[in-house]
């Protein structure tokens, strides 16, 4: 270990001594006979009266954090997903709804009149609940879903059901328990129980959405390994990211297991009313109204950006929601909850979420099309029948995160398998959603994606084949080394070291 | 408190008005996360220094928009492609625009990481032996064959690059044979050229060098040290996850034959203005050229803003003092 002392620095005598931003001083030692600048003075970090040390690691909380956020650090994927912003780069990634398809120019007068004729109410706190007239026309939305026996008094309004669903785990979850969901699951809600450190166990889907026989499978291995599974969480209509719709007879077998098995239910339902083929199907809490908690929103049917979601539970249970809500955000935005309610009062909604399928639909036609005509063999996706997402299942060995690189290089971007697995997995699947861009950059997009997987199969063909039991040391002929190699690098010395 | 020189102005001297600076950023590669934290971070330098500074992105608004309103001198935080390998600055030439940093043909070289080893080893500078072939090479002659030569020329542990890009992007250490084949793989998404390099054990640290016309000068070391031991994206820009120790906590001799590679590497490959050489010192002292970056990231985590409060500076007032520079002379 060789002795170590603060460096030697060179400071260019062109610099001028800083100013009031400073952060870490070079000063000279007391007595030293070389000025500033001068190659060869000795330099040493000083406390300066006006200024803060930056702290080493940059964080000077670094040591302060809860043990739950140590997960938090930003990403590669999240780094390439910053060129989506570019117009040139097709973005199959975001599941962003096309708001430009609401009537925006009265939207816009409508909430405009909330402020100028009720803003002592659109303005001010409101309950913690929500706002009555709200819960009540939600109420009538979720009848179109078979939920007929909902009372106002169970709705809580959230901020997007994603706040819901954060309230719903709060109230359930203690750290190390179990939470079984699809696998794959929404990411939001994979992110909502790793805050509250649940263990999230995966259940097969298939095509017909949740396998019943896994999810059985899955209670009793936990049953018999002791663990404590407070809920499943399931989006069983038009499924994100897979796409896919629990089918009736399943709903009906699971619903059976949850019987069987005291099992509660979190049915999170953002895409219900987004079918392209059939009449909405009848929830699961239609089915069972002590067994399942309803998460809904507006963000697909109205607008994300208003984030008015809400939480259909049983009254033991809302009660606790609305604690917890009061504790976390006071109440739900007023002004966003008014004009929910006003534009389901007098806006044509149910035409508008006709005109929102039909456009999805257009959407959802030319990426399984594109989809169909261009993928390579050995890819795989499932066709969604409402909603925003398909799932790609790439050729065998390939990994979608691995290759984002290469398709951020050719402009087309989609989400990486792996970040709707709790566990790892997910390497050879990809999230597509088709609900943003316009038909044409659609099938630009998948023509695009098409060329990127054939590249990557074109360098798997190159690299599989290697077996590498068979690689052989070659020692380097002796005089023919590499007109590169200089210094000591190069020379034996340095592997003893390693 | 010390007083902070003025303002720069504009390099006409009848103008009262203060410099103004296009900051670009952004850019469509894969480090444009990086650059418009770069970007923002180098506006709000300038603007509190006093220059009107401007934040663009390469694109198609870029060339109309300094047509229309034509800047004294344009600071690049382009990361990636556009702005490290020379093609944008080609382009700011052939417009007349003065820019800080270095000339379009060194930045081609510089870029090119199998390049710019070459010629700084050529200049006497120590560098990790290395190999860097295109995917057609390992196509046509067998991957297994081309595989076997470089681990028994290069040893393991091996560094699998791409032979372009910054921010560790696709960097990853191989330590053992049977993942060489998955590293390769995962590296040829980031580009078509990939170099293999001997690995070297020892201190990471990064070397800042700054040209305000009295030749290149090196700022103090920025030592690195990751918690998770790699220097991957997620240890430089989350704040927590590495430690610096500026200046770096080598001998003084060491101290000393580091800042002067870096002086030497900025030499030799011809660049100006400012650079960052990324080097790798062993437990030894020896000092090893990794590789040189001519739009270092001036982000809230860069080393190249370390590297200047180390040496008692402002970072605002050297890069204002850059943009000055270059607006007299177009001037």
């Amino acid at each position: 270990m060789l002795p170590t002392s603060r460096g030697a620095a060179h400071v260019p005598s062109w610099l001028p001594v800083a100013g009031h931003r400073l952060l870490k001083v070079a000063t000279l030692p007391p007595g030293s006979p070389a000025g500033p600048g001068q190659p060869g003075t000795h330099l040493t970090t000083g406390a300066h009266p006006h200024v803060v040390p930056r702290h080493p690691r940059l964080d000077p909380l670094a040591d302060r954090y809860a043990a739950r956020t140590h997960g938090m650090k930003t990403s590669e994927i999240r780094a390439l997903f910053s060129v989506v912003s570019r117009p040139e780069v097709v973005s199959l990634a975001g599941g962003m709804p096309a708001v430009t398809a609401l009537p925006l120019d009265a939207v816009g007068s409508m909430i405009g009149e909330l402020v100028s004729g009720m803003g002592a109410q659109t303005l001010q706190y409101g309950s913690g609940q929500g706002d009555p007239r709200l819960r009540e026309r939600i109420c009538d939305v979720m009848a179109l879903e078979g939920i007929t026996d909902a009372s106002p008094s169970e709705v809580v309004v959230t901020v997007g059901s994603q706040q819901g669903l954060d309230l719903v785990t709060r109230v359930f979850v203690d750290p190390g328990d179990v939470i079984l969901a699809e696998g794959p699951s929404y990411v939001g809600a994979l992110g909502v129980f790793q805050a509250a450190q649940a263990r999230v166990r995966h259940v097969a889907m298939d095509d017909h959405g949740l396998i019943p026989e896994a999810l059985e499978e899955a209670l009793i291995d936990c049953r018999a390994a002791g663990d404590r599974v407070k809920f499943l969480y399931t989006v069983p209509n038009f499924h994100n990211p897979a796409g896919v719709t629990l089918s009736e007879p399943r709903r009906e077998a699971i619903m059976a297991l949850a019987e069987r098995y005291d099992l509660l239910v979190i049915e999170d339902n953002p895409y219900g009313l987004l079918g392209f083929e059939h009449e909405p199907m009848r929830a699961l809490r239609a089915r069972n109204n002590q067994r399942v908690i309803y998460l809904g929103s507006f963000s697909k049917t109205f607008s994300p950006g208003l984030r008015v979601g809400w939480v259909l539970a049983p009254l033991a249970v809302r009660e606790k929601l609305v604690l917890a809500t009061e504790a976390q955000v006071l109440c739900p935005p007023s002004l966003t909850q008014y004009a929910v309610a006003r534009y389901l009062d007098t806006q044509p909604w149910r035409e508008q979420i006709k005109t929102f399928t039909e456009l999805y639909r257009e959407r959802r036609d030319a990426t399984l099309e594109s989809l169909a005509a261009l993928m390579p063999a050995g890819t795989a996706w499932t066709k969604p029948e409402g909603g925003f997402y398909v799932w790609l299942k790439l050729p065998h060995g390939l990994d979608s995160k691995l290759m984002q690189p290469r398709a951020v290089a050719a402009h087309v971007a989609y989400v990486p398998g792996i970040g709707f697995f709790a566990d790892g997995n997910g390497q050879e699947y990809m999230r597509l959603s088709y609900c943003y861009p316009e038909p044409d950059q659609i099938r630009e997009g998948v023509r695009r994606l098409a060329r990127v997987i054939e590249a990557e199969l074109d360098l798997h063909s190159t690299f599989d084949k290697v077996d590498t039991g068979t690689f052989r040391a070659i020692p380097p002929v002796p005089g023919h080394e590499a007109e590169t190699m200089v210094g000591p690098a190069n020379s034996d010395t340095y592997e003893d070291g390693r | 408190m010390s007083e902070q020189a003025p303002a720069p102005e504009r390099a006409d001297a009848t103008s009262a008005h203060p410099l103004r600076a296009v900051v670009l950023a952004g850019g469509l590669t894969f480090e444009r996360e990086v650059s418009l934290s770069s970007g923002t971070q180098v506006v709000e330098e300038l603007t509190r220094r006093g220059l009107d500074a401007e934040l663009r992105d390469a694109d198609a608004e870029l060339l109309p928009g300094l047509a229309a309103a034509p800047a004294d001198a344009v600071f690049i935080a382009l990361h990636g492609a556009t702005g490290e390998d020379g093609a944008l600055r080609a382009v700011l030439d052939l417009a007349g625009v003065p820019y800080v940093g270095s000339r379009a043909s060194a930045c081609r070289l510089a870029w090119d990481k199998p390049a710019a080893k070459s010629v700084v080893a050529s200049a006497g500078v120590a560098t990790p032996d290395w190999v860097a072939l295109p995917h057609s090479t390992f196509r046509e002659l067998g991957a297994g064959a081309v595989l076997d030569l470089m681990v028994a020329r290069l040893g393991l542990p091996l560094m699998v690059k791409p032979a372009s890009g910054g921010s560790a992007l696709g960097v990853q250490k191989v330590s053992r044979v049977e993942d060489l084949p998955a590293a390769m793989v995962s590296c040829f998404a980031y580009g078509d050229t990939v170099m293999v390099e001997r690995y070297v054990d020892g201190v990471e640290v990064a070397l800042a060098v700054v040209d305000l016309g009295d030749g290149p000068q090196a700022l103090p070391a920025v030592e690195i040290e990751p918690e998770s031991g790699v220097f991957d994206y997620a240890s430089r820009y989350s704040p927590g996850l590495t430690e610096y120790h500026t200046p770096a906590q080598l001998p003084d001799d060491v101290a000393e034959r580091a800042a002067a590679m870096a002086v030497r590497v900025h030499e030799a490959l011809g660049l100006a203005d400012l650079s960052r050489t990324d080097a790798i010192v062993t437990p030894d002292g020896e000092v090893h050229f990794l590789e040189v970056n001519v739009s270092p990231g001036l982000t809230e985590t860069s080393m190249f803003p370390m590297a200047v409060e180390a040496a008692g500076h402002d970072l605002g007032d050297v890069l204002a003092r850059l943009l000055a520079r270059r607006a007299a002379a177009q001037g």
